[in-house]
């Protein structure tokens, strides 16, 4: 049966030190994060962290699990999230949040802790030296970093059913999903502007890894709550977004299609006859037009098939309602949305300009290389296409349609504010968030399923976290507010 | 697929936009290409020098 689709997006930001003999990636990182998180830092808690364990319950000969990077820099801030150094790149993983224009308000907020960020190290900086970060997804030269997000889903639902269902899903949602660019990569040649960032990185359907030979489906089986009830979806093919409706439809239209899939209310099967391809094939085609091979030899084209999807979204609305998937309003304001754009992308895409990600930028692109008669090929629509990315707000592109009036915002800036400082009050982040602002210096260490607090006496104590939905303001504000000091808390808890 | 007919059809409400957009073309477009011509001449003025060597030069490592 479905469950709450808890959600969260974390994200890799491109980074570049710019001025130094010695430009590393890993210490601009951890400049970044130190800076940031000068005043107060608790340690993450790697003791429930097992990223090689598969889903499918077994691990492949040959597959190579993630390392865990202990040494570099790690933080938990008190909106709930983590903050830290994920192989050569600043890496921030928004708290949990129950449903996706929360999870949009978190995926924002983010950003503004990586510009804050990007201030604080100029403290530390040498003369001439500065740190810059990208939200995107590709250098441009066959090197990509991921934008994932995680869903909680009910364990007993099959992965195979899971899998069949979630391959032409992922294939066909980057028309609205994708975050545009331009040129290809990973032997995709000739092309002007694609739709994805990520697309040409995705080599196989099924899989473990997450920086070689990319799944579409990844594996990693690492629920960070109660294994025997969850699952935690681990999601690698999107892109990152900046343009806020783009967040919306991506986090909330798969949270109803995984509802949909938990409930076993697909009819339809959608597999498609060879889904590497096509992740390519329809990040490729602007145009929006050509048709996929489906495996029972039909035709259609992704805007059909997402209208498919649409359809069995409307009646299972009707039928289950939406209360796993943000309620009545954010769940019903997600399909409307969905709807709206699909009409959109088949009659005028390019009405979707300030909506959507690669409609956004591709309109920009096109008026530039149209004004000054330039190619694909041209270095300076390149340029454009990174600094869309850039995110300080000055030199930010994407910024710059902002501040014109020209994009659609889903939330305010000053919840966004907010939510760089405060928990989501709806997941048990509000309980790691509200710990920890209100006693930083007793928390030793903390992670997704757990907190570690020193109450003054001998042993350290942990306090699992493993039900995502518990922890709530509902569920633990008044117990918080009531309690002077973290020993108090752990009676309170225990008695 | 009667349903999803159903669903494809654009609202009343877009269709009287549409008629409006169309009712006095010359001024509005006239707006927007003064609009577009005034953004882009800003987004020169931020965009970064020597686009060539700056594009080459944004190298990562792969992530994830």
């Amino acid at each position: 049966m479905a469950v709450a689709k808890l959600c969260g997006i974390e994200t890799e930001y491109g980074v570049v030190l710019r001025g130094a003999a010695d430009p590393n990636p890993v210490l601009a990182s951890s400049m970044l994060i130190n800076g940031y998180v000068d005043d107060h830092r608790v340690g993450w808690d790697f003791e429930d962290e097992s990223p090689a364990t598969d889903a499918r319950g077994f691990a492949r000969q040959g597959a190579q699990p993630p390392d865990i990077e202990t040494h570099l820099v790690n933080a938990v801030l008190t909106n709930g999230a983590r903050y830290y150094v994920d192989h050569a790149h600043p890496e921030y993983s928004s708290p949990e949040c129950s449903d996706a224009l929360q999870a949009v308000l978190y995926d924002k907020a983010g950003e503004r802790i990586l510009a804050r960020s990007m201030q604080a190290a100029r403290r530390i900086l040498g003369d001439g030296q500065e740190i810059v970060v990208y939200k995107n997804n590709s250098d441009g030269k066959g090197n990509s970093y991921g934008c994932h997000e995680n869903y909680l889903v009910d364990r007993t639902v099959s992965f195979v059913r899971l899998v069949r269902n979630l391959i032409p899903w992922f294939v066909t949602r980057q028309i609205y999903c994708g975050a545009g660019k331009v040129g290809g990569e990973n032997g995709s040649d000739n092309i002007g502007f694609q739709i994805t960032q990520r697309a040409d990185f995705f080599e196989e359907e099924v899989g473990l890894e997450t920086t070689l030979k990319r799944p579409i489906i990844n594996t990693r089986d690492e629920p960070h709550a109660d294994p025997h009830k969850y699952r935690r979806l681990h999601v690698i093919v999107g892109d990152a977004n900046l343009c806020e409706v783009s967040t919306l439809l991506k986090v909330g239209t798969t949270a109803i299609c995984l509802a949909m899939i938990e409930d076993d209310f697909m009819s339809k099967d959608f597999t498609l006859a060879s889904a590497v391809p096509a992740m390519r094939a329809v990040s490729h085609d602007v145009s929006l037009r050509e048709s996929l091979q489906l495996a029972d030899g039909s035709t259609a084209t992704p805007i059909e098939i997402q209208w498919e999807y649409l359809t069995q979204a409307r009646k299972y609305a009707d039928e289950f309602g939406l209360a796993v998937c943000g309620g009545d309003t954010v769940g019903k304001l997600v399909l409307d949305r969905w709807e709206q754009t699909l009409n959109a992308l088949e009659t005028n895409f390019t009405s979707l300009d300030g909506v959507l990600d690669w409609v956004t930028k591709y309109q920009l692109l096109k008026a530039y290389a149209d004004r000054d008669n330039l190619e694909w090929t041209d270095p300076k629509l390149k340029l454009l296409d990174l600094q869309y990315h850039d995110v300080r707000p000055d030199k930010s592109l994407f910024e710059r349609l902002v501040a014109a009036g020209k994009v659609e915002r889903v939330t305010d800036e000053t919840s966004v504010q907010n939510a760089m400082k405060e928990p989501p009050p709806t997941t048990r982040a509000y309980f790691r968030g509200t710990v920890l602002k209100r006693w930083p210096d007793s928390v030793v260490a903390a992670n997704w399923d757990s907190l570690v607090l020193d109450v003054g006496v001998e042993p350290l104590r942990r306090i699992p976290m493993m039900e995502p939905t518990r922890g709530t303001e509902d569920h633990v504000g008044a117990l918080l507010s009531s309690v002077r000091t973290p020993r108090e808390l752990l009676d309170r808890l225990q008695g | 697929m009667p349903e999803r007919e159903q669903i494809r059809k654009p609202t009343p409400q877009k269709r009287d936009e549409q008629v409006a957009e169309t009712a006095a073309p010359t001024e509005t477009s006239e707006k927007l290409k003064s609009d577009l011509d005034d953004l882009l001449d800003e987004i020169d003025s931020v965009l970064e020098t020597n686009a060539e060597e700056f594009v080459r030069s944004y190298v990562q490592k792969g992530g994830e």
